[in-house]
């Protein structure tokens, strides 16, 4: 019985990871199609120098941000959330939450295959649902804008993150409190005390968090403080 | 054919690759649900899991929409729409075509109609520059998992403890961020405060719906916990903007 349930699960995973593999790969190619089709359709070709510039200033920063991020997320988000993650954005702000909210409501761990089939389910759903948002979004942007766009409701748009991660925060703090204590406080003191730390940085300073929160822990373990 | 930001088949093109990109979701959920029932994992629950990732998802969604709504002036919609709906954010998609706007001579921003050489230069920079995870994750996913697994079955506790330091790095630095402006408090000014009190809010508004629970004995309430301190977060931001900023 335990040989048949191992079997299966190797053999899901093994698929997760042959499909995820096809479809990145798909979607990459497909994603290229999309500029090349314009510029056939218009008979358009890239101006050279700023394909280059923009290529310059741009795309060195985020392949060297893409790169840690992938190793940072993935053992996050498990398998099949990783591959779907990585093709429809938003990780920190919406996929990783949404995962982290659907493991603790099932009460499972990430790192169990209940885990993976949890985190998967909710991103995927999270996925679907944001792209048929952002559709109807699309569709009625018309009539939307004057909502949208509304000086009143700008302040509550500007404060997700922050309203996100106080109410994720509080759980996963207060149940991992030990854990949490220094680098809670070691990002607390960089945020403020550098100016340079903000929106446009934070995504940099979550492998630097991850890793000091890995390193510290593990003392601790050794230590038998956990 | 004359090119516009918005021209129809720029729609259409925009469409299909979305499609493809919903297609993959589908199928991923799909498979892990059947997976989920074939481990004995009880129905009920596994909708539930949908309808909570699904309603958590709408605030979220909607400032993605408004992240559109920014873009298309200058962009026109659907390259917004595509670039948003796949891997991509405001500010990267912001960066990426300014970056490329000054290669060519122009700004974003400023009331210049773009060209179809300049709008194809655009979107390739964009699509480019973010692609790396999309082909990393399937070059290193199985060996990260496998390494993953050998950690456990090494030390379980360890591997535990090791997944939970991950979550707990990542929020600690947006907890981090949360008190970016933080510093503004010491010059006498307040607008650093409005992110660290709406937290304040969200994070009370989900201790309260715990308390709620316990006392309540009912469930659904934590189901909905996160989306509505979510909500309830972003409401008080208004009155807290207006007051401090």
């Amino acid at each position: 019985m335990n040989d048949q349930m191992m079997t299966n699960d190797t053999s899901y995973m093994d698929s997760v990871h042959k499909w995820g593999r096809i479809w990145n790969f798909s979607v990459m190619g497909i994603l290229f199609l999309y500029p090349l089709a314009v510029a056939l359709l218009f008979g358009a070709v890239p101006d050279g120098k700023g394909l280059l510039m923009g290529l310059i200033a741009t795309a060195p920063m985020y392949w060297a941000v893409g790169i840690v991020e992938t190793f940072t997320y993935i053992p996050m988000l498990g398998a099949g959330g990783s591959y779907l993650s990585f093709v429809t954005g938003n990780i920190s702000n919406l996929k990783l939450p949404c995962a982290l909210n659907a493991l603790e409501q099932a009460e499972v761990k990430a790192n169990s295959d209940e885990g993976e089939v949890i985190s998967t389910i909710a991103i995927a759903t999270s996925s679907i649902v944001t792209t048929v948002i952002i559709i109807l979004g699309v569709i009625l942007l018309v009539p939307l804008t004057p909502v949208l766009e509304n000086p009143v409701l700008d302040p509550a748009f500007a404060q997700i993150l922050p309203a996100l991660f106080g109410a994720l925060g509080v759980v996963f703090v207060s149940r991992n409190w030990k854990i949490a204590v220094a680098p809670v406080v070691l990002m607390l003191i960089l945020f403020i005390s550098i100016p340079a730390l903000d929106s446009g940085t934070v995504g940099i300073m979550v492998p630097v968090s991850v890793i000091f929160t890995l390193i510290v822990s593990r003392v601790m373990y050794k230590k038998g403080w956990l | 054919m004359t090119f516009s930001v918005n021209h129809p088949i720029l729609f259409l093109l925009a469409g299909i690759v979305i499609a493809v990109v919903l297609a993959q979701s589908v199928f991923f959920l799909i498979r892990a649900w059947r997976r989920g029932t074939q481990m004995g994992m009880d129905k009920k629950k596994l909708r539930r899991i949908v309808i909570n990732a699904a309603v958590f998802t709408i605030a979220p969604a909607v400032a993605i929409i408004i992240s559109v709504a920014t873009l298309a002036k200058n962009l026109g919609i659907p390259l917004p729409w595509l670039r948003l709906s796949v891997v991509g954010s405001q500010s990267y998609e912001t960066i990426a075509a300014s970056n490329t706007m000054e290669g060519m001579g122009i700004s974003l921003g400023s009331n210049v109609v773009l060209n179809a050489s300049q709008y194809v230069t655009i979107s390739l920079v964009m699509t480019i520059s973010i692609m790396v995870g999309i082909w990393l994750v399937p070059v290193v996913a199985r060996r990260m998992q496998k390494g993953m697994i050998s950690m456990e079955k090494r030390d379980k506790k360890w591997a535990d403890l090791f997944s939970a330091s991950m979550f707990i790095g990542m929020i600690a630095a947006f907890l981090g961020f949360v008190f970016c402006d933080f510093g503004s408090v010491f010059k006498g000014e307040t607008y650093g405060l409005i992110p660290v009190l709406v937290m304040l809010v969200s994070a009370l508004a989900m201790v309260l719906a715990g308390a709620l629970v316990k006392l309540t004995k009912k469930r659904w309430i934590s189901d909905y916990a996160l989306p509505v301190s979510l909500v309830i977060g972003m409401a008080s931001a208004i009155p807290i903007t207006a007051w401090l900023a």
